[in-house]
């Protein structure tokens, strides 16, 4: 397993983020992180990372555990999200320079072109990166993510900006690259017909706690609906739904 | 510690330079204008004529470099963090395989580099408008620069982890902490001017030893090597507390799920 979440619990001053979450994540697997504002998949994410300390419960990746072999799993991992972006002022080209020497890429400059085109934005090599538009920028970043051949990517909302054909162009390249490369990605999204297609698997959270689980189109049929979509809506409404009627396939 | 992190963080920093004429500049800015206000007050003194005026002359412009000096090993150490802040992209550094010891390195090292640059040129100047050789001394004055850049650090680690706590409302300290021991370390004046209770409080400082040791190379052409040795003990001291202090702070942060938070309140 790349991922293996066992009782998972955070609670920021009384109030409870991650709800004793458990969920595993196999090799070559994108799974769907799904769920209202403040269900809590910004934290689990960010524990997953080690950049939150989790009240109770354990996290393995890579059959390690984070608490301990932190350095060793960063290395193998990456992350990209809406709420983060890369310096300014400096170039497209020396950003990635720059976390190419952190990740240790050998031969950054192919490595950075190899990436920039494949995200169409191999024109932009020499520009500023604070003129790029949000939705380049959002590609620059996934080339950051995927300077170092991650094993198992983290993205939270990473196609917030982007326009509809582009986003169906990263989606479908995300798609390519798990292919190929037999990545691990933990994938969150407000936009649930993009999680229907590119998820094998989705996590319904709410309150922190699991509502559901499952591939697309067993929730979709457990909840006897039509889309994601009507199930999310369906979950928030009847939130007081008790976890156990559903017995969430594990 | 890993020194191709290191080096490729400090490359960050450096590439940002290289980008812009404003921070250039801005590494210029204040020692030069300090500088200019300090030699031209000390050259009106002169000209009044005041029978001590050439040391004081002297005092106050070397005073004036070494307390900049101090104040950029801080800054270099502070400004460095809170550029990633104010980028948004201090998440992307502490979700790649960064300690925070590489960090707080790369962050030293461009402190070195700024204050080499910003040494020579002071100094340049210094020599060029009023005649004051700050190399005839020798190279005597090095390790007491050595010794105040490692309080420097420690000030800018102490500094970095207010911010990393309590964010925005933190970031006006890290203009402001050096100036907290500056009435008391004998920037300008002996400790002698202090009222005695004050003076234990001046001792324990590492940078009242540079400062009264600094003004003994000025005066005597000697260095007080026990004033250094005390300085760099102290210093050691100071280092080690402030990273314990940081190590602590880091483990509140990562409790209250404070690094996401940064530069968004
Ligand atoms: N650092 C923090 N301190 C206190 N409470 C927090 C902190 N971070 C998150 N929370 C709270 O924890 C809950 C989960 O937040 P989280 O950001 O994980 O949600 P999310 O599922 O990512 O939501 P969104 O879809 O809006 O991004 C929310 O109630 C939020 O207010
Ligand atoms: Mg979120």
């Amino acid at each position: 397993m790349v991922i293996e979440v066992h009782d998972l619990v955070k609670t920021f001053n009384g109030t409870t983020a991650v709800d004793r979450l458990s969920f595993t994540a196999g090799r070559g697997e994108i799974l769907g992180l799904l769920g209202p504002n403040g269900a809590g998949k910004t934290t689990a994410i960010q524990m997953l990372l080690g950049i939150i300390e989790p009240t109770a419960g354990s996290i393995h990746v890579f059959g390690k555990n984070i608490a301990t072999h932190r350095q060793d799993i960063l290395q193998r991992l990456n992350f990209s999200s809406a709420y983060v972006s890369l310096p300014q002022n400096l170039r497209v080209m020396d950003n990635l320079r720059v976390f190419a020497g952190i990740y240790g890429v050998a031969n950054w400059r192919e490595k950075s072109m190899e990436l920039l085109r494949l995200f169409e934005i191999d024109g932009l090599a020499a520009r500023k990166t604070g003129q790029l538009s949000s939705g380049e920028s959002t590609r620059l970043h996934l080339c950051k993510a995927l300077l170092n051949d991650p094993e198992l990517l983290l993205l939270d909302e990473p196609t917030a900006s982007l326009d509809p054909d582009i986003a169906d162009k990263v989606r479908k390249l995300l798609r390519r690259i798990q292919r190929e490369r037999g990545i691990t990605v933990l994938y969150t999204s407000h936009n649930m017909r993009e999680i229907e297609e590119i998820c094998d698997r989705v996590i319904f959270l709410h309150h922190g706690r699991k509502m559901a689980e499952g591939p697309p189109r067993d929730v979709i049929a457990k909840f006897n609906q039509q889309s994601l979509e009507q199930v999310f809506i369906r979950i928030v409404r009847d939130g007081e739904l008790q976890s156990s009627e559903q017995k969430p396939a594990q | 510690m890993n020194l191709r992190r290191i080096t490729a963080l400090l490359l960050r920093y450096l590439l940002l330079y290289r980008q812009s004429w404003t921070r250039i500049m801005e590494i210029f800015f204040w020692p030069v204008m300090d500088l200019l206000v300090w030699g031209f007050l000390t050259s009106y003194l002169l000209q009044v004529g005041s029978s001590q005026v050439p040391a004081l002359i002297t005092f106050l412009i070397g005073s004036m470099i070494f307390w900049d000096l101090l104040y950029r090993a801080q800054q270099s150490v502070t400004i460095s963090f809170l550029e990633d802040v104010w980028a948004r992209n201090l998440l992307n550094i502490f979700v790649a395989p960064v300690t925070i010891g590489e960090f707080l390195t790369a962050t030293f090292a461009l402190g070195i580099i700024k204050v080499l640059v910003n040494g020579l040129v002071l100094a340049l100047l210094a020599w060029a408008l009023y005649a004051f050789n700050i190399f005839q001394l020798g190279f005597t004055l090095i390790p007491f620069v050595l010794s105040l850049m490692l309080m420097g650090w420690a000030m800018g680690m102490v500094t970095v982890a207010l911010i990393m706590r309590w964010g925005h409302a933190a970031e006006a300290l890290a203009w402001g902490i050096p100036f907290l021991v500056q009435p008391l370390s004998a920037v300008f004046y002996p400790v002698s001017v202090l009222p005695v209770w004050l003076h234990p409080i001046a001792w324990a400082l590492p940078s009242t030893y540079v400062f009264e040791g600094m003004r003994q190379v000025l005066a005597t052409g000697q260095a007080p090597w026990r004033m250094f040795w005390w300085s760099l003990g102290l210093n050691l001291v100071y280092l080690i507390a402030s990273g314990v202090f940081f190590r602590h702070i880091f483990g509140i942060v990562r409790q209250k799920g404070l690094l996401a938070k940064l530069g968004m309140e």
